[in-house]
């Protein structure tokens, strides 16, 4: 996966609650055998009209916001479907980290394998955020290694974030890698399991 | 001498499956690995590059599920119009051929959705750990095994490793007590825990069920309510395995046979929460006081009762919340204070990993056929229809003629899938249509482009197909 250090990006504001992986990437999306090539269905359904024109009115789609590598959006990002389409399109599109109240369990699971960074902050500091994201000056610093945000106008937002995953981030690392390492505890514990629960085996 | 505290049923679970852990995570044992050919080609595809091995194919079971038509499946794969779906499903031939995996390929009458399928082989045991790239993995939970959707790079892990690298989730007990009034059922009592905690309630959590009226459900119900805890936003729903469990499995193609049938009896037993076990929280509901439910909006946590109108988006919390409203009802097209009866529906929609079962689909006909018999069919504006969740639920349906009262009605009665439950094929709704639907998501879109989606049990479905708008079940007891 690609590691993440620290990230000077253009932030873009999208103000809504449980934004769900179908919005982030339709179905029609998930038929591909790759993981490349998702951008053009990021956020199909709010990006384009029935007829396939930008909305002019969506967020991505506005010249202010083009390039944008920071999402900043509302509770429960990424809930319903377990699809990693959805950070593949993110990061596809170029977005690199998102910022909300929360994330759904699965989705911000999947972000990690992926170098998307999953940022939570305090309604208050992402309202802040959401506010100068609007202005002229969109652009956010995101630093893994300091665990903070800065925003425009250069407020510090402190963010929590479990010290593993951080370091794997920052590192890039491979995750089946490092389990194989632990090969041998595998192998202990299926013979064990042979024994103890004999019908699960060559069934 | 200090006691330690009892231990909930998921801390046996986990427990139980702890291999070793590495840099603070554990890495935890699956017992069962489900897949389908939308969330594994490129898992498969990592395996290829790094020359990995699958290391428990005899583990892993294989279904076609997502994107088959419900339709022409004696056909297999070609019976798939569309190219990049076809090319999905032939990859994922492939690859289980290459690494040795059963599968039940489209035409296998034993081929479902795979949380049909996984219960309905024996698959499905107490005190498992079960995975699948599909969020509704939940469903196994039914059975007292911890089970949870998965994104593709953690597919490819268990592929190579067998294991999962996890953290352990925080303790949720939702206990529902008391009889539910006829009419209500698991799916009502799923919509009302999640409009009760939000899709966001069961965040960090696993959510083990208890209390009366969750003895009294049916596997089938136990099912439809683990299924949906995901909505819930938790990482996995659990019921204690009972009898019921038990006789469910029992003489299932992978259940343990003679000898070891006592054995792993004697194992799953030991799966239940202790007395002093202590949760991190805990709810309770009265089943008596759930109406039959259905949502309104576009999140699985905007329910209302049957008898209740649609919310102004004012009545809402914070101003996010509030803008998500505002734009749910215009989505919807409905209007804040209506009642939600006065909803006209399109297109009926029974199916889905949600409510596909034997069950569900008896529930649905007896409504059918008691509206039949007092000279009523599907209401002529309605395009309704019934998606069993395997062919061998469908067979089943069959042989006990539910098939027949729902061709009479006027039901279309189809072959199994995911169907329109995610409309990855072509069964998907229209710009602006409106569908009661018995399956798990009315998300924006999830239907069909602009497709407006109510969730409800498939009584409630069966009785909106025949009033022409959403009804209450009850008048049609």
């Amino acid at each position: 996966m690609d590691a993440f250090t620290r990230l000077d990006a253009k932030s873009a504001p999208l103000p809504l609650a449980n934004i769900d992986t179908d919005q982030i990437i339709p179905k029609q999306f998930l038929k591909i055998i790759d993981r490349k090539g998702l951008a053009k269905g990021l956020f199909f359904d709010l990006r384009f009209d029935e007829d396939g024109k930008e909305r002019p009115d969506f967020v991505l789609n506005q010249p202010a916001y083009k390039g944008a590598g920071v999402l900043i959006a509302g509770d429960n990002f990424g809930c319903g479907s377990s699809r990693e389409h959805a950070p593949w399109a993110l990061m596809d599109f170029g977005i690199r980290s998102v910022i909300s109240t929360s994330f759904a369990d699965i989705f911000y699971n999947n972000c990690f394998q992926n170098g998307l960074l999953p940022v939570v902050l305090k309604a208050e500091e992402v309202a802040q955020l959401m506010d100068e994201a609007r202005g002229g000056n969109h652009v956010v610093s995101v630093d893994l290694e300091t665990q903070t945000v800065t925003s425009p106008s250069g407020k510090v937002f402190h963010f929590q974030i479990d010290p593993q995953r951080k370091q794997k981030m920052l590192k890039g690392l491979d995750a089946i890698g490092e389990t194989l390492i632990k090969v041998d505890s595998i192998d202990t514990y299926e013979m064990k399991r042979a024994l103890a629960q004999p019908w699960l085996e060559g069934a | 001498m200090h006691r330690m505290p009892g231990k909930t049923l998921y801390d046996k679970i986990w427990d139980a499956h702890v291999v070793d852990t590495q840099d603070g995570e554990a890495i935890l044992y699956i017992d069962l690995h489900l897949i389908h050919e939308v969330t594994t080609p490129q898992a498969f595809a990592g395996l290829r590059a790094n020359g990995r091995p699958v290391r428990r194919p005899d583990r892993t079971l294989a279904v076609a599920d997502h994107n088959v038509p419900t339709e022409g499946q004696g056909l297999g794969v070609d019976a798939v119009a569309d190219e990049e779906a076809r090319l999905q499903l032939q990859t994922l031939g492939k690859n289980v051929a290459e690494y040795g995996i059963e599968f039940f390929p489209m035409g296998d009458i034993r081929n479902g959705i795979v949380h049909v399928v996984g219960p309905e082989q024996g698959r499905t045991q107490p005190g498992m750990t079960i995975v699948c790239g599909d969020s509704h993995t939940s469903t196994h939970g039914a059975f007292g095994a911890l089970a949870h959707g998965i994104g593709t790079s953690e597919v490819e892990h268990v592929l190579a490793t067998q294991t999962l690298r996890q953290k352990k989730a925080k303790n949720f007990r939702v206990r529902i007590e008391g009889q539910p009034a006829p009419g209500v059922g698991a799916k009502d009592f799923a919509l009302a825990v999640i409009g009760e905690i939000g899709t966001a309630g069961g965040t960090g959590s696993v959510i083990e069920f208890a209390g009366s009226a969750i003895r009294d459900l049916s596997m089938e119900g136990r099912m439809t309510l683990c299924n949906l805890t995901i909505e819930g936003g938790a990482k996995a729903g659990l019921v204690a395995p009972d009898q019921k469990t038990f006789d469910y499995i029992m003489g299932r193609p992978a259940a343990p046979k003679g000898g070891a049938w006592e054995m792993a009896l004697s194992h799953w037993k030991t799966f239940f929460t202790d007395e002093d076990a202590v949760f991190d929280r805990e709810i309770v509901l009265d089943a008596a006081k759930i109406a039959p439910t259905v949502t309104w909006g576009t999140s699985p946590e905007d329910v209302v009762a049957v008898t209740g109108n649609v919310p102004s988006p004012d009545s809402f919390e914070t101003p996010d919340k509030r803008a998500s409203a505002a734009r749910a009802l215009e989505y919807m097209g409905l209007t804040a204070g209506q009642p939600i009866t006065e909803a006209k529906v399109d297109v009926v929609f029974i199916g889905s990993c949600t409510n596909s079962r034997i069950e569900d689909l008896r529930a649905a006909a007896q409504i059918a056929q008691t509206a039949f018999l007092n000279g009523r069919l599907v209401a002529p504006h309605v395009r309704a229809m019934v998606v069993p969740g395997s062919g061998l639920v469908r067979a089943q349906a069959e042989d006990e003629g539910l098939d027949a009262i729902f061709k009479a009605s006027g039901f279309e009665w189809r072959e199994p899938g995911c169907s329109m439950c995610l409309a990855m094929n072509p069964d998907k709704l229209s710009d602006g249509q409106r569908c009661a639907s018995t399956s798990n998501r009315n998300f924006e879109g999830r239907q069909g482009r602009g497709g407006r989606t109510h969730l409800m049990s498939p009584a409630m479905a069966a009785a909106a197909a025949i009033a022409g708008h959403i009804a209450d079940v009850r008048d049609f007891l």
